[in-house]
């Protein structure tokens, strides 16, 4: 997941914001769409954000905000650049999530939901991310699956994002 | 596309075009290569070796004569990656980059399989080249995952070469609602998203159901950890969900259907919206299709990391845009779904199953599988075992049959100790029991349930109070609040097993968890609630010697938990 912060300030991203909002105006349904576009386009739901959300479904900043803490894909903090999603589903589990997880915090030095200090990762312990037959596995930004997971590879893993 | 004769018309060319997959040597082309595209497979970058593939060809001057077919999951994850080579159905697994030139070369140019690339069964000398003879395929039986091995999931036309969408044509043109519903009815399928409840008087309540207008609802929202099998549905032929739904549309007169999908499968979403905007532009979703006056259409929902949105009526809440909380039934679905409408809501593989029922008929199915349960089940087999996968299997085929003969066993020589069904919600089912055949009322009388068909299989290194205390720590997490039952009790429950797996568990906690489960079961509010506690019971009804053994001795017999003296 990007964060924005190659070409645009507040004013641009407020702009896409709403084209975002657009075809949604006035219909509350629309709301969890919304929200993933919106954290597709910021890198997290910041305050602002859910406030112009809010204004434009039609919706209180309360809905808007119990709707966003419910879910685990949305967050109300920045993320690094990179999101790493360690799999705890039963499948990695049985074969060796605790290990992954271990080693990730010591090569990071952060715990799960945390972010490093260089905002280069987030780390995240998911339920299932459907790749049982490579258990152990991790996501790296929603598409890289890394399987087969040996805690020795993965500081090589992790090199490859910048 | 507004006639039959044009759906036939495309059929019989795409067709024609697609004989060599059905082994006919083609004129024209000397080879379809069907490279599995599965998230295992790509993960394990087939994608370089079709480039590599495609190179080849190139250097060689048959890029012309040669298919390269990214499909859908085929099922085998851990050879990945695997190919099948048509016409002569030869499968290739753990391929590399580098083994590209073999196959063009030596192949596909000379005709001569490359045998070291070849599937070799367990203990057997020789290779098995064709795809059709591998013991682990010719156990299957492929209902569901019918296209899997055969069709480019983001090309319409070859779904309906496979005779995509000729079930919605006789939907629409040859049988009146009522008789869709009676066939789905007598065919005997039961929903597979884990209760079984029959899809047909599903149906049939909410036809009969006041309200307006009606909605079909697809839960693509598979969240068992362990379960993959929606999601090989979704990616390798999204059209077969399409097609479902709009036949059930047409049956209890409905002109929208949503499909919910979980944000963690972007591959599924982008070629599910892919598959409904073919649909949309051959006028198979939209307005009037093939000149009946029946109007349906599809949008998709994106399920943004909620456990709990599996159950029904959170899902359809969290399709609001709402938190995905559940309420309490009744009202059911079929009367109060969607905006409060009537509402059929079917699990991505009950959907699949719809097309051939309406094209083969009811009574074809129920020749498939046990008395009470008909048909086939896909397994996400995961875990502790060689062939880690999907699997498609007709009801009543037995556990042994699936984990030893179709799943190769333990690796490393461990003892089998459990298979684990059901997910959250299930059990954990012993050796003693391999010999049950899987149905819905075999695996309930275990304790276990059959859920949406994740399997994950476990030996003597996995620790059975461990496993429970991570079901009860996931539904722990999961639990949307909203209830006591579940909200503190699974939390005490935990609490529970933690002393336990530390070597702090005393003298009446077996009893003490047995005591919550009982009561949560019998008062929480939703599904998830219900069945928390089952993982947790399962467990201390076959292994309460380990629970004992951690409690007395601080004995881990697997090795997996850490006391602390």
């Amino acid at each position: 997941m990007a964060t924005c912060s190659c070409c645009c300030g507040e004013d641009e991203l407020t702009k896409q914001l709403d084209k975002i909002i657009e075809p949604y105006r006035g219909q509350p349904g629309g709301l969890i769409q919304v929200l993933t576009k919106a954290q597709e386009l910021i890198g997290y739901l910041p305050k602002w954000a859910l406030i112009s959300i809010a204004k434009g479904l039609g919706l209180s900043l309360q809905d808007v905000y119990g709707v966003v803490t419910f879910y685990a894909f949305f967050s109300l903090i920045p993320r690094g650049r990179h999101k790493i999603s360690v799999c705890a589903g039963t499948a990695c589990y049985v074969k060796g999530t605790k290990m992954v997880t271990k080693t990730l915090r010591e090569v990071l030095g952060i715990k799960p939901g945390q972010t490093t200090p260089d905002s280069r990762f987030t780390l995240e312990v998911v339920r299932c991310i459907g790749a049982c037959g490579l258990a152990p596995a991790m996501i790296i930004d929603g598409k890289d699956v890394h399987g087969r997971l040996e805690p020795e590879q993965i500081p090589q893993i992790l090199e490859q994002y910048a | 596309m507004k006639s039959l004769d044009e759906l036939a018309k495309i059929r019989d060319s795409r067709r024609a075009a697609l004989k060599i997959r059905e082994g006919v040597p083609s004129a024209t082309e000397k080879a379809h290569i069907m490279m599995c595209g599965g998230a295992g497979c790509i993960s394990s970058k087939c994608t370089d070796i079709v480039e590599a593939m495609k190179e080849c060809l190139a250097k060689n001057g048959i890029a012309d004569q040669v298919q390269i077919i990214l499909t859908g999951c085929m099922g085998p994850c851990d050879m990945g990656p695997v190919a099948i080579v048509y016409p002569d159905a030869t499968f290739y697994r753990r391929l590399k980059v580098k083994d590209a030139e073999a196959i063009v070369e030596e192949h596909i140019l000379k005709g001569n399989p490359v045998q070291r690339l070849l599937y070799r069964t367990p203990g057997a000398k020789e290779p098995t080249r064709c795809v059709h003879d591998i013991d682990l395929f010719k156990k299957q039986k492929k209902i569901v995952l019918r296209n899997n091995f055969y069709i480019d999931p983001t090309s319409i036309e070859d779904y309906i070469a496979r005779d995509g969408y000729a079930a919605l044509a006789k939907a629409l043109t040859q049988m009146e609602p009522g008789e869709i519903i009676e066939e789905v009815k007598k065919s005997g399928l039961r929903g597979r998203g884990g209760a079984g409840f029959s899809t047909g008087m599903k149906w049939g309540f909410t036809a009969a159901a006041k309200g307006s207008p009606k909605y079909v609802v697809c839960n693509g929202d598979e969240g068992d950890p362990g379960a993959f099998m929606d999601r090989s549905v979704l990616e390798g032929d999204p059209h077969s969900i399409i097609e479902g739904m709009a036949i059930c549309g047409r049956a209890i007169g409905s002109e929208q259907g949503y499909v919910y999908v979980r944000a963690e499968y972007p591959l599924a979403i982008e070629r599910l919206s892919n598959a409904i905007d073919d649909a949309r532009r051959y006028g198979l979703l939209g307005k009037n299709i093939f000149e009946t006056g029946f109007n349906f259409d599809i949008e998709i929902r994106i399920g943004a990391g909620a456990f709990v949105c599996g159950e029904e009526t959170a899902l359809l809440t969290s399709i609001e845009g709402k938190r995905g909380e559940p309420r309490p039934r009744p009202p059911f679905p079929a009367n109060a779904g969607v905006w409060g409408k009537p509402t059929v809501l079917n699990n991505v593989e009950t959907w699949a199953n719809i097309p051939e029922i309406i094209l083969k008929g009811a009574e074809w199915f129920s020749t498939i599988g046990t008395e009470k349960s008909k048909g086939t089940k896909v397994f996400a087999l995961a875990g502790r075992i060689n062939n880690t996968g999907i699997v498609e299997v007709p009801m009543g085929t037995t556990l042994r049959e699936i984990v030893f003969e179709i799943g190769g066993g333990i690796p490393r020589k461990k003892l089998f100790k459990a298979v684990q069904t059901g997910g959250p919600s299930g059990g954990c089912i012993p050796a003693d029991y391999l010999d049950t055949p899987v149905d819905y009322d075999s695996l309930g009388a275990l304790g276990a349930i059959m859920g949406s068909g994740g399997m994950i299989v476990m030996d003597e290194d996995t620790c059975m109070v461990d496993i429970a205390k991570f079901f009860i720590d996931f539904c722990v997490d999961e639990s949307c609040g909203k209830c006591s039952p579940c909200r503190i009790g699974t939390k005490r429950m935990l609490e529970i097993l933690e002393r336990i797996t530390t070597g702090n568990g005393k003298e009446g906690d077996i009893e003490l968890l047995q005591e919550l489960a009982t009561t949560i079961k019998s008062t929480a509010l939703c599904g998830l609630g219900q069945t928390a506690p089952n993982p947790v019971l399962s467990t201390i009804r076959y292994f309460r010697h380990e629970y004992e053994e951690h409690i007395k001795e601080h004995y881990c017999r697997s090795g997996v938990c850490e006391f602390k003296e």
